[in-house]
């Protein structure tokens, strides 16, 4: 009963959690305060259940929702275990409480993992709960009594009690230890791919995001902040922008100055109207060249082991076919399509903010420091994202509405433009990589070398950022001599977590790095991989259906390359083959043929889009990345930071590799290996090899 | 400022803007209605498409003078029910993720699945490339399209009064 801890029920009331009647099965309070909350009204059983009268089951969610499915998977972890009926679930955002843990959020694809023993438990609770209710109105033994889609039934009789009409009897009933949960083979709901909860809504303008929040008397704002990283506002002249028709207040907040307005179309033309002196700082004469020079000189000093097994540097030195490439990427944004926004409403020693957040707790705290509130003070409402890939657990576009609610006593949104997020986001290091290795006389891999000059925002230890080193320190490949090391430059530039991190850029330069050393030594890719992996069962099998089911050595069209890469992160072990061609300038991507194995799975169909959603991601930053200039990004919109689009897509398959291991993550499975298996594939159709994210034209050529 | 009437989800409607005012931020803050989405502000992503007469525009480029006395289609308006033949394929195939791009890629489909009975995957193409998802929904979208354009059976031509 781990999971089943204690929460203060005015906490629920409070932000509207618990609605009027039925049962909410939760974290079970001790002794007098549940007497006094069940004297009061509705019964209390736990924190991610409440049945209404109406049959309605209510699952409150406290992961958050960016598109990765999670409100729809959590909810058949519940909904499978209790048995409730689908048709019949809905679900609210949970508040911030310690209920729900100390450190509410998503990342790092953790949701389902994170929930799946956790959760079931609580709806298997839910269930033993409403059986043991019915089971006292027949006066029968519980076990003569099961739960069956929404009711409970007795088993000999047939009869039935809807779950509405039990709720609250079973909301008085003790708390039964250790509740057996299904065994794998009796699922019903999990395995299967039911509409996401949300797709109604929208599909018809009704879903609501953080941008979307409206509130009596809210004001609209938008912030300038300093075109050069580390710069700061020396002085302004808002005269102008305080002309402009609808525009309320300009004021100085952190790190910049905010036009508020009555619309956020005023809010942008005052901006647009203001004159600020920046004081720029030293970085103002720093660009793309200049940082790669930077990193280039860092990639040749001693830095910190990551990794060391065997003598690499004897290896290659002694190697008769030896090989030393250096791989690049640039610098990415986020790029949601719903850019950062946050609504907030301080008064009278509170304050009400509504922002979607992956990081739910961090950002009431945060919300709290700026308001000079206590965290208790702040009531969060989490809002669906429109996209949030590790940018939205960087909580800093929460303080400016919080700032601007608290000087102006109005409710006041908070809204960055698509330049605003372009370039002030925090980006996706960029990364200067030198790859060594060798082959020995019969082809095989035998040294595994580099060199990695990557920006560290996640923390040193022992000199070592494991964001900048994974997907090439941990390569599950049984190379005998290998010798990671790693040097952090320091830059003004913000840095943060990126839709499978280190991952992202790491496992393009070590699966095409890979592919030269197969090149090299006169070995088919998938053949070296195969060899490699022979003690790596659950990546040698994805390589093994990822190869297959794409044809592997079949004949292609003309121009036409195949290309493979595997990543084993965040639990689960991917393969994808791609088909690509070069036409005009330009890499074509046909096909590609992904083969997953990510342990139980809640929803096939959500993991098929999350594969295709994640090899976009990949393949976008391949099109497009951040420059440089004058100290600041030069890149803007999506005319300049270009992204895929539609009729660039590939044919993407997606296959599950069925699987009795715990739950991995998927939302950041298939993006690591999308670009090398391009990649390797544009090597495969033309001998060009793509070292450099984005690829430019004068790459391929 | 200036009082501008439109007709907006099948209602007469007045507003007092500026006129140069973008008909994204006229719905959106307002009149209130949300589900037209900003998501670059240029007509590079096609996440504010609306309809105007019947033809989809991007509603950030489009200055509030310009829909005067003109008729103007939402999500919000796409149907009464949420029912129109690319809104069921939408939720036939569970198409969107994060959901942000989707009022605009409906709005634009709904336009080509008018005026393409049995639009081919070239037609698709085309007329979807403008329109931005981050979230990599473009093959379910493809596929929906072409339901959509089943469940419109005896769709094709444009309908009257359509500039698409």
């Amino acid at each position: 009963m781990s999971a089943i801890r204690h929460v203060h029920r005015r906490d629920f009331l409070k932000t509207g959690a618990l609605g009027a009647g039925g049962l909410l099965l939760g974290f079970r309070m001790p002794g007098a305060a549940a007497a006094a909350a069940q004297a009061e009204g509705p019964a209390v059983l736990n924190a991610f259940v409440h049945i209404g009268a109406d049959d309605i089951v209510t699952f409150i969610i406290d992961k958050a929702e960016m598109g990765q499915g999670t409100v729809t998977s959590l909810s058949m972890l519940l909904a499978e275990e209790m048995e409730a009926d689908w048709t019949r679930v809905r679900t609210r955002f949970a508040p911030v409480d310690p209920a729900y843990g100390p450190n509410q959020g998503v990342f790092g694809s953790l949701s389902v993992r994170t929930s799946w023993n956790r959760l079931r438990e609580a709806g298997a609770t839910a269930a033993e709960l409403l059986v043991r209710a019915g089971a006292q109105r027949w006066g029968v033994e519980p076990s003569a009594v099961r739960a069956e889609n929404g009711a409970i039934v007795h088993t000999r009789t047939g009869e039935r009690f809807r779950f509405g009409e039990l709720a609250s009897e079973a909301a008085r009933i003790p708390i039964p230890p250790n509740v057996a949960q299904k065994d794998p083979t009796q699922f019903k709901l999990l395995g299967t791919s039911p509409t996401k909860l949300d797709t109604p809504a929208k599909v018809t303008g009704r879903a609501r995001y953080g941008i979307d929040v409206r509130l009596p008397g809210m004001l609209h704002a938008v912030v300038a902040q300093p075109p050069v990283f580390g710069g700061a506002v020396a002085g302004f002249d808002d005269a102008a922008a305080r002309r402009t028709p609808g525009v309320r207040d300009v004021l100085e907040v952190t790190g910049g100055v905010a036009v508020v307005a009555d619309n956020t179309w005023a809010a942008m033309e005052g901006r647009r109207a203001l004159s600020i002196d920046w004081n720029d700082g030293p970085f103002a004469s720093e660009s793309s060249a200049t940082i790669r020079d930077y990193f280039e000189r860092l990639a040749s000093e001693p830095g910190a082991e990551a990794r060391r097994e065997g003598d690499a540097d004897a290896a290659i030195a002694d190697a008769s076919d030896s090989l030393d490439a250096v791989y690049e990427a640039a610098y990415q944004p986020h790029a949601s399509m719903e850019p950062y926004n946050t609504v907030a409403d301080v008064r009278d020693g509170a304050c009400d903010v509504y922002v979607g957040t992956q990081v739910q707790t961090q950002s009431r705290n945060t919300a709290a420091e700026t308001a000079g509130l206590a965290p208790e003070q702040v009531n969060l409402h989490s809002q669906t994202m429109g996209g949030g890939f590790g940018g939205k657990s960087r909580d800093s576009y929460v303080v400016h509405a919080v700032e601007l609610s608290r000087a102006l006593g109005r409710p006041v949104q908070v809204t960055w433009t698509r330049e605003d997020d372009t370039r002030h986001d925090a980006f996706r290091p960029a990364a200067y990589v030198r790859m060594t290795g060798a082959v020995d006389a019969g082809g095989w891999p035998t040294a595994w070398g580099a060199r990695i000059v990557c920006p560290s925002f996640a923390g040193l230890r022992n000199g070592i950022d494991r964001t900048a080193v994974e997907g090439i320190a941990d390569v599950e490949y049984a190379i005998p001599n290998i010798h990671v090391r790693y040097a952090p430059p320091e830059l003004p530039i913000p840095t943060w977590y990126w839709r499978s991190v280190g991952y992202s850029q790491n496992t393009f330069f070590a699966e095409s790095f890979l592919d030269e050393l197969a090149a090299a030594g006169g070995r088919d890719p998938v053949e070296v991989r195969q060899r490699l992996l022979a003690d790596s069962p659950r990546m040698l099998n994805v390589v093994n259906v990822a190869a297959e089911r794409a044809g592997w050595g079949s004949p292609l069209p003309d121009g036409h390359g195949r290309g493979i890469a595997a990543v084993n992160n965040i639990g689960s072990f991917t393969a994808i083959v791609a088909e690509a061609s070069v036409e005009d300038g330009r890499i074509r991507v046909h096909r590609m043929t992904c083969a997953i194995d990510c342990g139980h799975i809640a929803h096939p169909g959500v993991i098929r889009q999350q594969i295709e959603s994640g090899i976009v991601y990949g393949l976008s930053q391949m099109k497009g990345g951040l420059t440089i200039a004058d100290g600041g990004v030069v890149e803007s919109n999506f005319h300049d930071f270009e992204v895929l689009r539609f009729d660039e897509m590939p044919r993407v398959e997606t296959h599950i590799v069925e699987s009795r291991e715990m739950p991995g993550g998927v939302g950041e499975a298939s993006t690591p290996p999308t670009a090398p298996a391009v990649g390797n594939a544009v090597f495969a159709a033309t001998g060009k090899r793509i070292r450099k994210l984005p690829v430019r034209p004068e790459d391929l050529a | 400022m200036a009082n501008i009437e439109f007709t907006l989800n099948g209602q007469p409607r007045t507003v007092d803007v500026p006129e140069e005012m973008p008909l994204l931020w006229v719905l959106r803050d307002v009149v209130g209605l949300t589900g037209t989405k900003f998501g670059c502000g240029m007509g590079l992503c096609g996440a504010c498409t609306v309809h105007v007469d019947g033809a989809g525009a991007r509603s950030c480029q489009t200055a509030a003078v310009n829909v005067a006395g003109r008729d103007v289609t939402t999500i919000e308006g796409l149907s009464d029910a949420g029912d129109h033949p690319v809104q069921q394929a939408w939720v036939a195939l569970d198409v969107p993720q994060c959901g942000y791009c989707q009022s605009g890629q409906i709005m634009t489909a709904a336009v080509l699945v008018r005026n393409y009975a049995d639009p081919s995957d070239a037609d698709i193409d085309r007329a979807m490339r403008g329109n931005i998802c981050r979230c990599g929904t473009y093959q379910a979208i493809r596929e929906a399209i072409h339901r959509a354009a089943e469940l419109s059976g005896s769709g094709g031509g444009p309908a009257p009064g359509s500039a698409a």
